[in-house]
């Protein structure tokens, strides 16, 4: 891989600020969303009552062709409203939180309710609980304007002309604040930042691509995603045609999120019990290799997230994976009391079909480097990220897709230049029976599945079918 | 109340400082109904208020929205929107020139028998459960499920060039599942297609229309008969693509490709650019000559996703042509775009998801004209290939080059007629070399509006609904099998 030229490294200086643009100035507090919920309650004529509250204070500035071509704001409310009516429950949800709004939003809740029959089993609602606690909101990324991040673009769109690329990318900022509450006295909140910065650099016929996001921040930093990007796109110039065929592959992190990302319904009791998870039948059978430690965990310092479920139950740390052995499931309350289990905290907000799912992935990670996996490779292939990545074969799991934005072809333990993006058809559950190599786990920023902790991998026989034009 | 709630949005970005202003107030209401093995699953309605204000300010763009409509909620929103268009004139690069558009003012509304929200919920979840009821009597069914969703958006749209135009859109899905696992195998098959069933701009009347009764218990009888099946072969095949299918092939290999926001770069870090660029405009041969595909999104097109009286920047519905006896002939446009290829209008294309997100480029019902042959006839007429029906599983390069699909069922024709069921069908191929093996297109009588609503695209993303009006066609010398090869 060649360097690309590096930007100067100036840091910008986070300090709260005030001002139509900046985020937190936007949010509801929490007393606010009290205040929403007891109202609720008051009007409230059914047998149990649940409301969630999502406020949102948001913004992206979208890049391309090295300039800021659409660049906006939003501010909203969600309150949405469960009722139960013997036996009976449906939602309804609203933007508005006048009285009369709430009024409505309750009555389209309750006649949905009463429209079905009753639903044998429904559990009553959750009491209170007891949750631990999570710092995810910090100042810096909720004060954040308009300007600052034009700014940071700025610096990277110089980057990109310094190395005669073509920059394209997004950086977003926004502040987010929860309540879920129910007439049992349940009452759970949850406020979070977020940063995001992703980017592609295109060359004439290359282009490279990074990205990463933080609740703070301060721990982002676009220009060394940026210049990371910059030297992918220089690397594949004047990309090389090979074969279709079987490969040993380095995935980076994003790669390996995209891919195994896709299991995380497969870990749904639900969806055992429905007989549509690859798990079904393999449950306590090895189907991955030994090196293979798959959790969820909310708690994980690299997760995100609130640590409660779609219920209010608090979200517990599975292991679902024990060394290439699928070992546990996760069970909301209702698909805990069918199948005589404990219930995980991984339940959706109800009503639903789905029942739970893993929403925190963490796959252990291990001791190798990127560079160590490529100077261990005779002939393999670099993956810097995949693409429109769909299920083929749901139960041996098959994904198909596509290399993009730096494809590496490696030789003799070296990176020797890009090569045209590929096809594959691979087996996830085969995938990770083929780790060779595990590198430090790390917070994985794609853009299939939701985000994850996971390492690089490098994987044996990985399958690509067919080879693109460019 | 939308009108006030636009014309404070407007005169607040004139007053500070923005040169061009639209405001887009919506108002959203959709109901999700679903059950899953005989009980109910999804129950759930929602609505959504709020309004959206795009300016041009300091010569760049900015967008800021808001669900609070007080006068001060919309005019700090209106503040906001300029102040970012201000900070994106930090990197701005040449002139912003949009396309001239007339004033237009107007209301428009697609034409419904039955509105689904005034039938009762009752009546709608006992159509669901029958259906599933049906579904679950197969035996070697395990898994049955069934949903509906309505959606009525209610918008007004005004600008700073006098436009106001009301528009109401009153949308229908409905589609039922059934799935078998058996034989370590999960075969499952849709109707009246996969991911939802059918989605029209229409009311109550398309759910009546459908029949989901009726068809559930075939359903059920093909998702199990799969199990046992012939595998799809591998090799260089012809094969023949049902209308459900085709929709979808039209939809990635030509639809997006023709948007001229991905062509210009604008969505490069995400959905990607295009192979289509624009020097081939005019001069690719897209397809063979039969091949004619029009993005059209007006209401004598077809009630589709992709119709409308008006787009999001004020432009009124246009058809466009697309390809023209096989040759690239169109891109779709909006007001910035269009003078860039040369044209003197817009085409009409800029569509938002909701008053929260800004108008992209996106498309309308881009479809395959009919053919001539009649289906019959055109089954007689092919001795070997393999008939695909309903999408399975879809995904295509990010210059919508390379493709490769699979369905859930197949069919072997052999001799002119129908003979074994094929599981596992998938095809794979390069857009321009597809269209091109296109030897067979269906006619009117066969040809189907289908409805996609789930198209993600844009930063934050935004899921919109498209139209594909598509008959059976016939593509000879295609790759098959490779999706399951091993």
């Amino acid at each position: 891989m060649s360097a690309a030229r590096t930007a100067r490294r100036s840091r910008p200086r986070h300090r709260m600020k005030r001002g139509p643009a900046v985020a937190a100035e936007h949010l509801l507090s929490l007393a606010e969303l009290r205040r929403i919920a007891e109202r609720i309650f008051r009007f409230s004529e059914a047998d149990e009552t649940e409301v969630q509250i999502d406020v949102v204070s948001d913004a992206l500035t979208r890049f391309a062709n090295n300039a800021i071509h659409q660049n906006v704001a939003e501010q909203s409310v969600s309150v949405s409203v469960r009722t139960v009516f013997d036996g009976q429950t449906a939602r309804a949800t609203t933007n508005k939180t006048d009285d009369e709004s709430l009024r409505r939003v309750l009555a389209a809740s309750a006649t949905l309710a009463r429209s079905q029959p009753r639903i044998p089993g429904l559990l009553p609602m959750l009491g209170a609980q007891k949750y631990p606690k999570v710092r995810r909101f910090f100042d810096a990324t909720a004060a954040a304007t308009p300007q600052d991040r034009a700014r940071m673009v700025k610096r990277v769109v110089s980057l990109a002309e310094e190395n005669k690329l073509n920059a394209a990318g997004i950086y977003t900022t926004g502040a987010f604040r929860s309540m879920l509450a129910n007439s049992r006295g349940l009452c759970a909140d949850y406020e979070y930042t977020r940063a995001e910065f992703s980017v592609t650099m295109m060359g004439e016929d290359s282009s490279g691509w990074a990205k990463a996001n933080e609740p703070d921040l301060v721990k982002l930093d676009p220009e060394e995603l940026a210049s990371r990007a910059a030297a992918k796109a220089v690397g594949t110039r004047h990309p090389r045609e090979i074969e279709p065929g079987r490969y040993t592959v380095i995935l980076e992190p994003a790669a390996v999120l995209d891919l195994v990302g896709f299991l995380f319904y497969d870990f749904s009791a639900t969806a055992v019990a429905d007989k549509r998870s690859c798990l079904n039948e393999r449950m306590g059978k090895p189907v991955m290799g030994p090196n293979i430690i798959l959790w969820d965990d909310v708690g994980h310092p690299l997760q995100l997230g609130p640590p409660y479920d779609g219920e209010g139950m608090p979200r517990q740390k599975v292991l679902l994976v024990d060394r290439g052995v699928p070992r546990n499931l996760v069970y909301s309350r209702a698909t805990a009391r069918k199948m005589k289990k404990k219930p995980t905290g991984h339940g959706l907000s109800l009503p639903n079909e789905y029942g739970e799912a893993p929403v925190n992935l963490v796959l252990e990670g291990g001791t190798t480097s990127l560079q160590e996996m490529i100077a261990s490779t005779d002939r393999g292939i670099l993956v810097t990220r995949l693409w429109y990545i769909r299920e083929v074969d749901p139960y041996e799991k098959v994904m198909t897709g596509m290399t993009r934005d730096g494809t590496f072809l490696v030789k003799h333990g070296r990176v020797t230049g890009g090569i045209k993006n590929m096809r594959f058809n691979q087996g996830v559950l085969e995938l990770l029976s083929n780790v060779e190599l595990l590198g430090p786990a790390v917070r994985g920023a794609g853009e299939e599945a939701t985000e994850m902790v996971v390492p690089a991998m490098k994987v044996r026989n990985f399958h690509f079918t067919e080879v693109t034009k460019f | 109340m939308m009108r006030d709630w636009a014309n404070w949005a407007l005169e607040t970005a004139r007053v500070r400082g923005a040169t061009y202003a639209d405001a887009r107030v919506m108002d959203i209401r959709q109901r999700d109904l679903s059950t899953k093995n005989g009980r109910v699953g999804t129950l759930a309605e929602s609505e959504s208020l709020g309004i959206g204000v795009r300016v041009i300010a300091a010569g760049a763009w900015g967008f800021a929205a808001t669900d609070q409509l007080t006068r001060e909620g919309v005019q700090a929103c209106a503040a906001r929107a300029v102040s970012i268009a201000k900070a994106s004139a930090l990197t701005k690069r040449g002139k912003l020139v949009l396309a001239p558009e007339q004033t237009h003012v107007d209301t428009w509304q697609n034409p419904f028998v039955k509105d689904p929200f005034r039938i009762p919920l009752e009546r709608q979840l006992d159509l669901l459960l029958a259906a599933d009821k049906e579904m679950s009597r197969v035996t070697g069914v395990t898994l049955t499920e069934t949903s509906m969703q309505f959606r009525r958006i209610e918008q007004l749209f005004a600008s700073s060039i006098g436009s106001v135009i009301q528009q109401v859109k009153m949308q229908s899905g409905c589609g039922i599942v059934a799935t078998s696992f058996g034989e370590h195998e999960i075969q499952k098959r849709s109707y009246p297609n996969s991911f939802g069933g059918q989605y029209m701009l229409a009311g109550y009347e398309m759910v009546e229309a459908l029949d989901l009764v009726g068809n559930a218990r075939r359903v059920g009888e093909q998702a199990v008969a799969l199990h046992k099946a012939t595998p799809c072969p591998e090799g260089a095949r012809t094969i023949i693509l049902a209308s459900d299918q085709l929709g979808l092939q039209i939809h990635e290999s030509i639809g997006h490709p023709i948007e001229l926001d991905r062509v210009l770069g604008q969505e490069a870090n995400l959905a990607g650019t295009s192979f289509l660029t624009i020097d081939q405009l005019g001069k690719l041969r897209y397809a063979t000559d039969m091949v004619n595909v029009v993005a059209d999104a007006r209401l004598e097109h077809g009630p589709g996703l992709g119709t409308f009286g008006y787009d999001d920047e004020g432009v009124p519905a246009q058809c466009i042509p697309i390809i023209q006896n096989g040759r690239f002939t169109g891109y779709l446009s909006n007001r910035e775009t269009a003078p860039v290829i040369g044209l003197d209008r817009s085409g009409g294309t800029m569509r938002t998801e909701s008053w929260s997100r800004l108008p992209i480029i996106r498309m309308t019902n881009v479809s395959l004209l009919p053919g001539t042959w009649r289906y019959d006839d055109l089954i007689a007429d092919t001795d070997d290939a393999i008939l695909m029906e309903t999408n399975r599983s879809w995904s295509i390069d990010d210059k919508r080059y390379q493709f490769q699909f699979s369905t859930e069922i197949g069919w072997e024709i052999r001799g002119g007629r129908r003979t074994r069921m094929i599981k596992n069908p998938s095809y794979s191929g390069i857009t321009t070399e597809f269209w091109n093996s296109c030897d067979a297109i269906c006619s009117r009588e066969h040809w189907t509006l289908w409805g996609t609503p789930n198209c993600g695209k844009g930063q934050p993303m935004q899921v919109m609904g498209t139209g594909h009006g598509a008959a059976p066609a016939r593509f000879r010398n295609i790759k098959v099998g490779s999706a399951f090869a091993r």
